[in-house]
């Protein structure tokens, strides 16, 4: 990767070209910049230059109170925002010993799922694109949009959603939000279904994916791959499983697993987790019906923000409120690591705290940072159109590579 | 929880190393332990290449920086023993004028970029990396941006000072 033939221009000895892929390259879709050094149609060597929407998020949130972080982790990867923001709400709850009731905890397993199920139909369905097959991801890219209109039902926003609050949610998920959801179940799986019919099986797809890019487990160890690539070349570690969060213990589901860890592998690890999340969101809805109606945070008056008409009618409501905006509550001085099973794999949340309003130094293991880090070394010797739909299938958020 | 106790990982770090690993505690349930710069190595490769530990996957390196203490400057490496399915945090604290510590590259791969971005945020220098440059920060920066000296917003605001929240 270090080993660049450095010739000038003019030199005689240079046989290859350098080539600029990105920042801005169409097929990238992402600022991603590899400075590629090309010998024909194949790569010879690579070096990746990352941190173009650098936004220093670890040091923003040095200086910002716990509430007010979490439209931060909003932003690192923009494809499923409420996994992230969950995921930070619960490292806050587990410094603060919050027990979220088992309501609050399901509701979130289904947003989270259907963010998970936003983030694969992004990358299953961009991957057809560059493989030369749009009509995939304009099926799909409708389904995108009724979970935004899920998630809008519910917050009020759609991308960066800065869902949900610490020890629970804002409000209570409505009835046309459940009716949305149950809409959702019944029309997504046809689709899906026919999405798989176009690509599973077909000859073209599988020629062009098929044995691109295998990895093998030794190796994406050896890189720290988590997430579907991960799970794609055999290795079933999944933070929802090993390390159960927000109930996940409940649900019955599988975690499926690849073979040799290629493109087509990692297709399909994803498209078959999407009907994984389907299940999980069925069986949500079940169990909630059973649970208490009407629950929607757990009762910790001293960190989760009361509703605006009680503040100037209540006592007790206004000084909690002044509270926790001013930041006056004393919270432990300790460091807690918490990791949630994101779309591309392990979003860890190392937060070490001094009792201060804010935290004293936080970290975000991004999954897309760390897995993207092989890119460079594993498209030497590759073709520059496998190369690409090898970037598509690592599904590399730039927000999350940058943070 | 894992198939073996944080117990058993301080017994056979104990038995290995004796004091070179500081009495560790366990916030959360995630066993953390202190080591020096000259013992990390070791260390890390003892937890993962140890026949009943496996601590094969790192999952993060990052930095931490506390300007009032001797050794200000804080390296922290978070491991993931799969198989058990138990995590470990290392921690090792250097000297702020010499912040030198031993690279893990050498143990695994993806520690090259957790490393680099270690070293952009926080100046510690990872010897014998082998392309120790900025990552995320523009290359003809300074300074290193996370270190506590230097400050978010402009210093003449005054309205997010600590004490006028009564700190």
């Amino acid at each position: 990767m270090m080993n660049h033939p450095i010739f000038t221009d003019n030199d005689p000895q240079k046989e290859t070209i350098t080539l600029n892929l990105g920042p801005t390259h169409p097929a990238t879709h992402g600022v991603f910049q590899n400075i590629l050094e090309m010998d024909g149609e194949r790569i010879v060597s690579g070096v990746s230059t990352i941190g173009y929407i650098h936004r220093a998020f670890e040091k923003i949130a040095e200086h910002r109170p716990f509430y007010q972080i979490t439209p931060l982790t909003d932003r690192m990867n923009y494809c499923s925002s409420p996994i992230n923001n969950m995921g930070w709400h619960m490292t806050v709850e587990k410094l603060l010993g919050i027990e979220t009731p088992k309501r609050v905890d399901y509701l979130r397993v289904i947003v989270m799922e259907l963010a998970r199920i936003s983030d694969h139909l992004i990358c299953n369905g961009i991957l057809g694109v560059d493989t030369g097959a749009f009509t995939g991801f304009l099926y799909l890219m409708e389904e995108r949009e009724h979970i935004y209109e899920i998630y809008e039902e519910i917050c009020g926003a759609r991308l960066t959603t800065n869902i949900g609050r610490i020890g629970g949610f804002e409000r209570d998920f409505n009835d046309i939000a459940f009716a949305k959801i149950k809409n959702f179940l019944v029309k997504f799986p046809p689709i899906l279904k026919e999405f798989e019919v176009l690509f599973n099986r077909n000859r073209i797809f599988i020629e062009r994916t098929s044995g691109v890019a295998p990895v093998d487990p030794e190796t994406a160890l050896n890189y720290s791959w988590s997430g579907p690539i991960l799970r794609a070349t055999g290795v079933d570690y999944d933070v929802r499983v090993n390390e159960p969060y927000s109930s996940y213990q409940d649900f019955d589901f599988d975690i499926p697993v690849g073979t040799s860890g290629d493109v087509y592998d990692r297709y399909i690890v994803r498209n078959e987790e999407m009907w994984q999340s389907l299940r999980i969101i069925e069986q949500a809805l079940q169990k909630i019906e059973k649970e208490p109606k009407g629950v929607f945070h757990a009762n910790v008056p001293e960190f989760y923000l009361p509703p605006k008409e009680e503040v100037y009618n209540n006592m007790e409501a206004l000084i909690y409120h002044f509270k926790i905006v001013m930041g006056e509550i004393d919270t432990p001085k300790t460091e807690v690591y918490h990791a949630v099973e994101g779309g591309n794999g392990e979003l860890g949340f190392y937060l070490v705290n001094d009792g201060g309003r804010s935290p004293y130094r936080l970290h975000f293991r991004r999954p897309s940072f760390i897995n993207y880090q092989m890119y460079a070394p594993m498209s030497a010797g590759m073709l520059l159109s496998d190369a690409i739909i090898n970037m598509s299938s690592l599904n590399v958020i730039a927000g999350e590579l940058d943070a | 929880m894992g198939k073996i106790s944080n117990q058993q990982v301080i017994q056979s770090l104990t038995l290995k190393f004796g004091d070179r690993i500081s009495v560790p505690n366990e916030p959360f349930g995630l066993l953390t332990l202190e080591t020096s710069v000259d013992h990390i190595i070791e260390v890390l490769r003892f937890l993962k290449e140890d026949k009943e530990l496996k601590f094969n996957y790192l999952t993060d390196i990052t930095g931490i920086h506390f300007p009032e203490q001797e050794l200000s400057i804080g390296v922290i490496y978070h491991l993931h023993s799969l198989s058990n399915n138990v995590r470990v945090r290392v921690k090792v604290f250097l000297d702020g004028s010499t912040p030198n510590i031993p690279t893990a590259t050498t143990l695994w791969e993806g520690a090259n970029w957790m490393e680099r971005e270690t070293f952009d945020f926080f100046g510690i220098i990872f010897d014998g990396h082998p392309n120790l440059i900025r990552i995320l920060n523009v290359d003809d920066m300074t300074v290193f941006p996370m270190r506590r000296e230097h400050p978010l917003e402009d210093p003449n605001r005054v309205d997010k000072k600590d004490y006028f929240f009564g700190r």
